[in-house]
């Protein structure tokens, strides 16, 4: 790469929605100003304030419908005052618009028009109910797809995957594999205060993952665990050329830097080619790692974008951890646990960390920012030496748009 | 007749009530269904919604539009299928409200009974006075050529005496939901020597395109629901006067209350379900049930008093609790009503004091809301009343004895012939009252 790229200062809002203690349905909640404030504030006070930030840049998918709101770039100054006049500007690409958000700032950088990159990701979706959230999350399909689609339209299309990979593969194995990829989620998620299933108490998390489908009621081959909930939440993080991080007054051990990154889109108005497979997703992580000339094998953990568990199994195949229809095994097998081999989703991912769609790209990013600068608290898990990176796949839509990056430990 | 046919032209009279606007609701939600199937795009639908309250109406089409959104978000999946020829139906949201207009739109509200004379059902859901009922049924059947059917929700006065009164000859039944209607998964089907056949086969289909379970009530005065109720109050208000040796009128009440709810592990305490149902609803009941049941103690002093100083219960038109014999915050009780100061007590002040008269509940205790799922709750409530029985409080005993006198209402209604059968007694009180256990059980024999 032409400049050095690192990122510094993650903040993570609470993910706010049903499961947290603080959610109540009819009480009133805080809006996206909060959180947008809330996240861009903390991560300010990690780089010693906002005078040295060049541009800001807000990734959200929806808010215009969610909450009725457009041109949240003109939020930054709210944030800080030092902000003012200053560029920003607020990006989309469905649930990838965190990820994106993250790629607008390495290229303000790489095109040497900014040292300082504040980037946001954020999201509101509890300021209405999951039947008609459903129809705002369906833009992220392709709208004439909309009249033929199910009532929960996205979990209609992981559904419609799962039902072919089930036939192609075999059910229970892929129903097993889904109950421990909801097992490891909660499970990480207990770890990390800030997750929207901190608190989850369930004991036999894999029997409650297994819960038979009931198309009745939901879609006909996932169940509301296969899922990730609707959340309230933002994300922030510093992007930073090599100059930046020194005007910051940031050291280089509290940064990760970005080595690898790819941001690849496919045709929105096209059903994929084979349901069983994560294509854009494939070739994106394949470039990342190729930037970093490194293989996934050189990777220590990895945030992959499980809206649904069947997604979670599809994106271990992508990476190439695992062949075609062998993503089952590698999750039963414990892999993908934190104890395993390639801990995944160390905070609980988007089914336990939760998933405020705008804001996840980012929160990824702050999640491996944290593992690999060691301030994952208890969360935190081992690094080898010899395999110092880390690794964000975040998807918009049904593998329509897709940021894959690719961060280094710099000490 | 068919069943569609039968369904297309349908009066309630009372509609704005409690119970009048929860059959309005159900009833139109079916009504509405049936004209989206495609062979009956043709065919017109009305639901005459009447009631002498036009302010009472007007709150009316405010509970149906939310309700009827409640409804249809629940089944939004099988919405899509039936909207799904209209291109311009895309989204939940669309198809929502599309399908709450077209259930309202079936709804022609009214302050006047002519509303009724083109329909071939009517429900009858006004107050238990049976003059009244008989009188409009008369109105009706002089002025309507349609040969109509009544359905009644009277809960208290038999059937074959406003078929012979107003008439009829044989063309009514009972058909007494619970409140609230849209909840509440009993239907009580009362039906006399002399009802049509064809009334009875419609009845039962109506009942199942609604989900309702039905149990049979003999044609007795109070069928099986106040049957119990009734006599269920009666004794809660004895026990709470054996008690004014030791504590005051609103200590007593308060103890009984949380005897009948905590300690029974019910819903409600017996004093909060009379406010639910209403104080004047329960005088009216027993009323209609004294003189013909022929037994003297179906009366109470307290309920008349209260009544004839306005403190009724009831709810306000959003659903929630009026002050009654109880008062109550956000839900909660907070005070009990003095006759005497003409004036409500707080709870705090006395609280502490009863409950310890009470004493402790048991160790093995699970509030309702826990047992009520539960599928060994069997278990559980064996457990638990073994532990109360062992043990010597005030708040045991009168637990006690509030269980066996409940038992034995069941079993009274049985020797009554108002039922024939034990079981009815129990799904009644389990379906119809929420309870988590039927009054005739063994726990204490």
């Amino acid at each position: 790469m032409k400049r050095k790229i690192y990122m510094t200062a993650g903040y993570n809002t609470i993910s706010l929605g049903t499961g947290r203690k603080e959610f109540h349905p009819k009480k009133p909640r805080p809006g996206i100003e909060h959180y947008i404030k809330e996240a861009g504030q903390a991560t300010l006070k990690m780089i010693n304030g906002a005078k040295n930030v060049d541009e800001g840049v807000v990734g959200n998918f929806m808010a215009s419908r969610f909450v009725k709101q457009g041109h949240l770039g003109a939020f930054m100054p709210m944030i800080d005052e030092s902000l003012r006049y200053k560029p920003s500007l607020r990006v989309e690409g469905a649930c990838a618009s965190g990820g994106i958000s993250l790629i607008s700032g390495i290229k303000s950088i790489l095109s040497e028009s900014a040292d300082v990159v504040l980037s946001l990701g954020v999201e509101v979706q509890n300021s209405v109910k999951a039947i008609y959230g459903a129809d705002v999350l369906a833009g992220a399909g392709w709208f004439q797809d909309r009249k033929d689609g199910h009532a929960y339209f996205f979990p209609g299309q992981f559904s419609n995957r799962a039902g072919v990979y089930y036939e192609k593969y075999g059910r229970d194995k892929a129903r097993k594999a889904f109950a421990i990829w909801y097992k490891n989620a909660i499970e990480n998620a207990r770890l990390c205060p800030t997750a929207q299933e901190y608190d989850n108490k369930t004991d036999d998390l894999e029997k409650v993952g297994l819960t038979e489908p009931n198309p009745r009621s939901f879609t006909d081959h996932l169940n509301v665990f296969d899922c990730s909930k609707v959340s309230d939440g933002a994300s922030a993080i510093a992007v930073l050329s090599e100059e930046g991080l020194k005007k910051v007054g940031v050291p280089k051990s509290e940064a990760v830097e970005v080595v690898g990154f790819s941001l690849k889109v496919d045709n929105l108005t096209e059903q994929p080619e084979d349901s069983t497979k994560l294509k854009t997703a494939q070739l994106a992580a394949k470039e990342a790692l190729d930037n970093a000339g490194i293989t996934i094998n050189d990777v220590a953990t990895i945030e992959v974008h499980d809206c649904f568990t069947v997604a979670g199994i599809l994106m271990v195949e992508a990476l190439g951890l695992a062949k075609p229809g062998e993503g089952t095994d590698f999750v039963i097998n414990g892999n993908t646990s934190r104890k395993g081999k390639f801990p995944m989703n160390t905070t609980g991912g988007l089914i336990g960390w939760g998933h405020p769609t705008g804001g996840t790209g980012v929160h990824q990013a702050v999640t491996i920012w944290e593992q690999l600068t060691g301030k994952a608290g208890e969360a935190q898990i081992d690094i080898p030496s010899d395999r110092p990176y880390g690794m964000t796949v975040n998807m918009g839509g049904d593998d329509k748009t897709i940021v894959a990056i690719v961060y280094k430990k710099t000490s | 007749m068919n069943y569609e046919e039968k369904l297309q032209n349908i009066t309630v009279l009372g509609a704005a009530g409690k119970m009048g606007s929860g059959i309005l609701l159900l009833t139109a939600v079916e009504m509405a269904d049936l004209q989206l199937k495609p062979e009956n795009h043709s065919r017109d639908f009305a639901l005459n919604a009447i009631d002498v309250s036009p302010a009472a109406l007007t709150g009316l089409y405010g509970f149906l539009k939310t309700q009827v959104r409640k409804i249809a978000e629940k089944k939004v999946g099988l919405l899509r299928s039936v909207y799904k020829d209209n291109k311009d139906l895309i989204e939940n949201g669309e198809i929502i409200d599309q399908y709450i207009d077209d259930v309202l739109k079936i709804v022609h509200t009214s302050t006047s009974i002519e509303s009724a004379y083109d329909s071939g059902l009517i429900f009858e859901a006004i107050i238990e006075n049976s003059d009244l009922k008989v009188k409009l049924i008369k109105q009706i059947l002089a002025n309507n050529n349609n040969d109509p059917w009544f359905f009644t929700n009277t809960s208290s006065v038999p059937i074959n005496e406003l078929d012979t009164d107003a008439n009829i000859n044989g063309k009514i039944l009972g058909f007494h939901f619970y409140n609230p209607p849209a909840v509440q998964r009993l239907v009580e089907l009362i039906v006399t020597d002399n009802t049509n056949k064809e009334l009875i086969d419609f009845a039962h289909e109506y009942a199942k395109k609604l989900r309702k379970t039905i149990v049979p009530s003999n044609d007795k005065a109070g069928f099986i629901g106040n049957g119990h109720f009734m006599r269920d109050i009666l004794f809660g208000i004895k026990q709470a006067e054996s008690l004014m040796n030791e504590m005051s009128f609103t200590e007593a009440v308060y103890a009984v209350n949380k005897v009948s709810q905590d300690f029974m592990i019910r819903p409600m305490g017996i004093f909060q379900l009379m406010d639910y149902v209403g104080l004047d609803v329960c005088q009216k009941i027993m009323i209609v049930m004294k003189p013909r049941l022929n037994e003297n103690d179906l009366q109470s002093d307290l309920i008349d008093k209260l009544n004839s100083l306005n403190v009724k219960g009831g709810q306000n038109s959003d659903g929630s609790q009026k002050a009654g014999i109880l008062s109550y915050k956000k839900g909660r009780v907070v005070a009990v009503y003095d006759p005497e100061k003409k004036d409500y007590v707080k709870i705090d002040d006395f609280k502490d004091k009863a409950d310890k008269m009470l004493g402790s509940l048991p160790t093995t205790h699970q509030p309702w809301k826990s047992v009520i799922g539960n599928k060994g709750k069997d278990k559980v409530l064996t457990e638990y009343f073994n532990e109360l029985k062992g043990m010597d409080t005030l708040g045991s005993k009168l637990t006690r004895d509030y269980v066996i006198n409940s038992k034995n209402i069941g079993l009274k209604l049985v020797a009554d012939k108002v039922t024939d059968k034990e079981d009815h007694v129990n799904t009644v009180m389990l379906t119809g009252f929420f309870h988590a256990y039927g009054p005739i059980n063994n726990y204490f024999s």
